[in-house]
């Protein structure tokens, strides 16, 4: 007999992130104190992460329906029909907290997760992005960090095997003392043979599949509900270890495993493994789930119950089994070398029983784990808005060429290639538009179809105006995919935010919340899957508000893929959308003349729409010969980026002041390119359309001539900014 | 041509290497499970991507013990076409029937980007569809590129004109900015000593229809279908 049972403190139920009114209420829901295990059973279903109880009022605000949307958030990920029998599954979620302790794990686990996330819906994992985002390059811990969290997540895609094809790599010393880590992952199903994880059917065998139960990553998610301190250190071994070969032969027996006709309902083992899984299953279908922790394949020794139902360790699954399929389920397993544990039954008693070694270790009722957390009316203030900047209050640069020079090669701007050649991002043989580009694209194999992929988010304009910034952020990743020739579906989201206790940082999460609930809905981009994840603070530094958005779209036809590299000499250069004026909170202003200030563009949500669309239908129509969204850095960096991809120049002249017209960030506005005898009437129609286009000048040479003799050499750009990453790393 | 391809548990690339075998000899490859014992008869076995077992303990050295590899060195020594792609490449040389092994990448981190290839000898069963000296793009992926073995061996491998891939700049240099991993001069894809067992640690599975960007890799697949119809 393992013993078990401290007397519940004041001090014990606080350790558990509960507090005493939330531990009130456990009192009053079960009429009796609670045994070590059911209190370890709480603290992780009504943590912030699992119960989202800060968050819910606003959450479910957002748009979530849709004429494609087949599942929206409440399941492990979002799922939208493409078309011909398929569907698109995918979700993104954050590993911040375990990322900054042990970068590595941290980051391997994050990817791991989410994977299990689409798998366990059915879906073969055909794609994963990451949005990562560190403190300042001069902060000592910064390099340490990136090269776990790159090397991690890495080593866990690539060994998986799934193509990694997009994501954002951003500096800020906002993220000093809490670094972010947002996987995403995407996968494809047929439309008629999704998994959900609703249990049905009374005496039904729980069964337990995948790797064996540890203690590793015990309390994992209740660290992610709290703030670092001075002690964070200590929470190491509240991280968990990966093992993507594990994860490799768990996707490939579950897939199997579906296409038997055994499963009834099957759920990963996420966040607070055991007990989260088994409660949501039970809770969904109405039935009650009787669990015998005897039988739960454990890798190590006279492990508690307490300690089994908290494990978080990795590349586990739990399943509702049709009885009569045992034998056939058994087998599958036991072919890809993984446990299979019948651990328990579905019951009529809706109560989430737990026994050991003979013993009752928990006795709860089953739906009020989930649907009677708490939740939380947080305080909340407004973000106040920030005056506009007076574009007239930002010099003219003297040395044009020379900025653009130090600009592109900044951490900020320079490329990520450093990162993303660390991730294979070739294998299953579709990737057809590479990390680098406005959106990752793959190609649907046996069709011409394709996804393109994008994660946005500009945290600067979030501070500075949450509702303005988290529409931008949507706008941003619909831009992404629009400027490939992808037709926006549906978005993931991932709140990234500091402590919502306080009404500031709670005013930012509500503010943003309402600014992507307008996006989505003005852009039928509407969310169907996503992850908050709080307390990103450290000894009451918080980061930037950071919701990161991450859109799904689809191409009817690869082939007619924009991509934004200058491909041909004499090639017209069009602004689709017209000339910028707005600064404020612009990558000019910041890291030419360090002021983080003003107003973020703002976005017009009509605007961009219509923009969108008509760049959409040029791309599909063959019209355009390369595509490139305005972003971080304005038209200036737009077009230097076209350059660099196709090695080739420009020359181009802008209405004065050249410095607005060039680093301005206003939303909506593309770059392209045509052919010179097309352009013509590819002004004429835009005008007819409403749209602002201006006609900039052409491809040709290898100089990027911006007028006024600011040419510089595209060779020398790229030089810098390729340079910069593997040089920070290598430590020069 | 009849192809099997080799799964073994950790492997990746199996679909990617079935897609492209079915594309270019317009016969789907049979999937082998690793517990058979007997491989069946085909014109060309294939030891596809991916990390077996994890590449814990060491990259291939566990597949090269499993109960398909008897048969497989069988067929080897029986003059069948064997190809090992990056982990089988791996295996290749831990089950003895490549010289040389192969370590971490000298960066120490993994390698994705497409790489140059010179094609150092046109005349074998896997390259006959090349010209000699030929340059081709082709994506590397792996984290233990990093080609070794003795002088002894590398002079003898050079001599019997067994090294098929050098890793070179788009001109066909053989130089030391356009080597990934280190590999000891350049080897990219060597010959065992009957010519009938190729590996090599670069892709060319990822890079044979259009919309990948390309179809240099394609002629490897086209030569192996000449070779059997001759």
């Amino acid at each position: 007999m393992i013993p078990n049972e401290p007397a519940i403190t004041p001090e014990l139920i606080a350790e558990h992130g509960l507090k005493p009114d939330e531990y009130q209420r456990i009192l009053d829901l079960i009429g009796r104190e609670p045994t070590i295990t059911e209190l370890g059973i709480f603290s992780a279903m009504w943590n912030e992460h699992c119960s989202y109880k800060s968050s819910k009022k606003w959450l479910r605000t957002l748009p979530t329906a849709g004429e494609r949307v087949i599942c929206g958030p409440g399941e492990n990920a979002g799922i939208v029909d493409i078309g011909d029998g398929q569907a698109v599954v995918f979700k993104m979620e954050s590993h911040n907290h375990p990322s900054y302790i042990e970068p590595y794990q941290g980051a391997t686990t994050g990817v791991g997760g989410i994977l299990r996330d689409v798998f366990t819906m059915g879906a073969r994992p055909v794609a994963t992005l990451d949005a990562i985002r560190f403190g300042s390059p001069e902060t000592p811990k910064t390099r340490h960090l990136i090269s776990g969290v790159v090397a991690g997540i890495g080593g866990y895609g690539n060994s998986f095997g799934v193509p990694n094809v997009g994501g954002e790599v951003e500096f800020h010393p906002r993220y000093n003392g809490n670094n972010l880590v947002n996987a995403m992952a995407v996968g494809i199903a047929d439309a008629d043979k999704i998994f959900y994880s609703k249990a049905s059917g009374v005496g039904m065998p729980v069964v337990y599949l995948g790797s064996k139960t540890g203690r590793d990553g015990i309390h994992g998610a209740s660290m992610a509900s709290a703030e670092f301190d001075e002690n964070s250190d200590e929470k190491r071994p509240t991280v968990q270890v990966g093992d993507p070969f594990a994860e490799k032969l768990l996707l490939e027996a579950c897939l199997e495993l579906m296409a038997s006709g055994a499963v009834i309902a099957i759920q990963d083992m996420g966040a607070a493994g055991l007990t989260c899984s088994a409660v949501e299953m039970g809770a969904k279908g109405d039935l009650g789930i009787d669990l015998d922790l005897d039988a739960v394949p454990c890798r190590e020794e006279q492990m508690s119950a307490y300690e089994m139902m908290l494990s978080e360790s990795q590349e586990r699954m739990l399943m509702v089994l049709r009885p009569d399929m045992r034998e056939e389920a058994e087998a599958i397993f036991v072919k890809w070398g993984l446990d299979f544990a019948v651990v328990g039954s579905t019951t009529d008693s809706k109560r989430f029983v737990v026994r050991h070694q003979g013993d009752v270790m928990a006795d709860l009722p089953i739906k009020e784990l989930g649907d009677e957390a708490p939740e939380y009316d947080r305080p909340w203030v407004e973000t106040p808005k920030p005056a506009p900047l007076d574009p007239s209050s930002v010099p003219a640069p003297n040395d044009l060429a020379g900025i653009l020079l130090d600009l592109i090669g900044s951490p900020n701007l320079s490329s990520r290639r450093w990162v993303w050649e660390q991730y294979d991002h070739l294998i299953l043989g579709g990737t057809v538009q590479k990390p680098g580009g406005d959106a990752g694209v793959i190609k649907l194999s046996g069709t011409d179809k394709g996804l393109a992929m994008s994660v946005d988010v500009t945290p600067r304009y979030c501070e500075a105006d949450p509702f303005e910034g988290g529409k931008q952020a949507v706008a941003e990743a619909w831009r992404n995919i629009t400027a490939v020739g992808g037709e926006p579906l549906a978005v993931t989201d991932n709140l990234n935010f500091g402590n919502p206790e306080r009404p500031e940082t709670m005013g930012q999460l509500v503010g943003c919340i309402k600014g992507i609930g307008e996006a989505c809905t003005a852009l039928s981009f509407p969310v169907v899957s996503g992850n908050v994840s709080l307390y990103n603070e450290t000894q009451g530094k918080a980061i930037l508000p950071t919701p990161a958005i991450g859109g799904v779209g689809l191409l009817p036809d690869v082939n007619k893929m924009a991509t934004l590299a200058f491909k041909d000499e004499d090639d017209a250069i069009l602004l689709i959308g017209g000339h910028g004026t707005h600064l404020g909170q612009s990558v000019f202003l910041r890291d030419v003349h360090g002021r983080e200030e003003g107003a973020p563009p703002p976005v017009d949500l009509g605007v961009e729409k219509r923009n969108g669309d008509f760049v959409r239908t040029a791309i599909r129509a063959g019209r355009l010969t390369a595509c490139h969204d305005i972003s971080d850095g304005g038209l200036a960096i737009a077009l230097v980026e076209m350059a660099m991809a196709g090695g080739l120049g420009c020359s181009v002249s802008v209405p004065g002041p050249a410095h607005v017209a060039l680093f301005a960030e206003d939303q909506a506005r593309y770059v392209v390119t045509c052919k010179a005898a097309d352009a013509i009437a590819l002004i004429r129609d835009a005008e007819a359309a409403g749209i602002p286009v201006a006609e900039l000048g052409t491809v040709g040479g290898s100089d990027i001539d911006l007028g006024d003799g600011a040419a510089i050499s595209v060779a020398k750009l790229k030089e810098r900014h390729e340079n910069w990453f593997p040089e920070y790393m290598a430590g020069e | 041509m009849k192809s099997a391809v080799i799964v073994f548990p950790g492997s990746n690339r199996d679909r990617d290497m079935m897609d492209a075998l079915t594309w270019i000899t317009g016969t789907p490859p049979v999937s082998v499970w690793y517990a058979e014992d007997k491989v069946p008869d085909v014109d060309l076995v294939v030891l596809p991507g991916g990390f077996s077992y994890g590449d814990y303990l060491r990259s291939g050295a566990i597949a090269a013990r499993a109960p398909v590899m008897p048969d497989i060195i069988a067929k080897a020594d029986a003059g069948v076409p064997v190809l090992g792609v990056c982990n089988g490449f791996q295996i290749l040389t831990e089950a003895g029937l490549l010289p040389g092994a192969l370590m971490r990448n000298r960066g120490l981190t993994f390698v994705c980007r497409e790489v140059n290839l010179k094609i150092d000898n046109a005349e074998t069963l896997f390259t006959r569809a090349y010209e000699p000296g030929q340059v081709i793009r082709c994506p590397v992926a792996h984290h233990d590129g990093n080609y070794f073995a003795d002088t002894e061996t590398l002079d003898r491998l050079e001599g019997e004109n067994r090294i098929v891939f050098r890793y070179a700049d788009a001109d066909g240099g053989i130089t030391d900015a356009a080597n990934p991993n280190g590999s000891q001069r350049n080897i990219a894809g060597i010959l065992n000593e009957a010519g009938n067992v190729l590996g090599m640690m670069p892709h060319p599975e990822n890079l044979v229809a259009p919309h990948q960007g390309g179809t240099d890799g394609r002629a490897l697949f086209a030569s192996l279908v000449e070779a059997v119809a001759a």
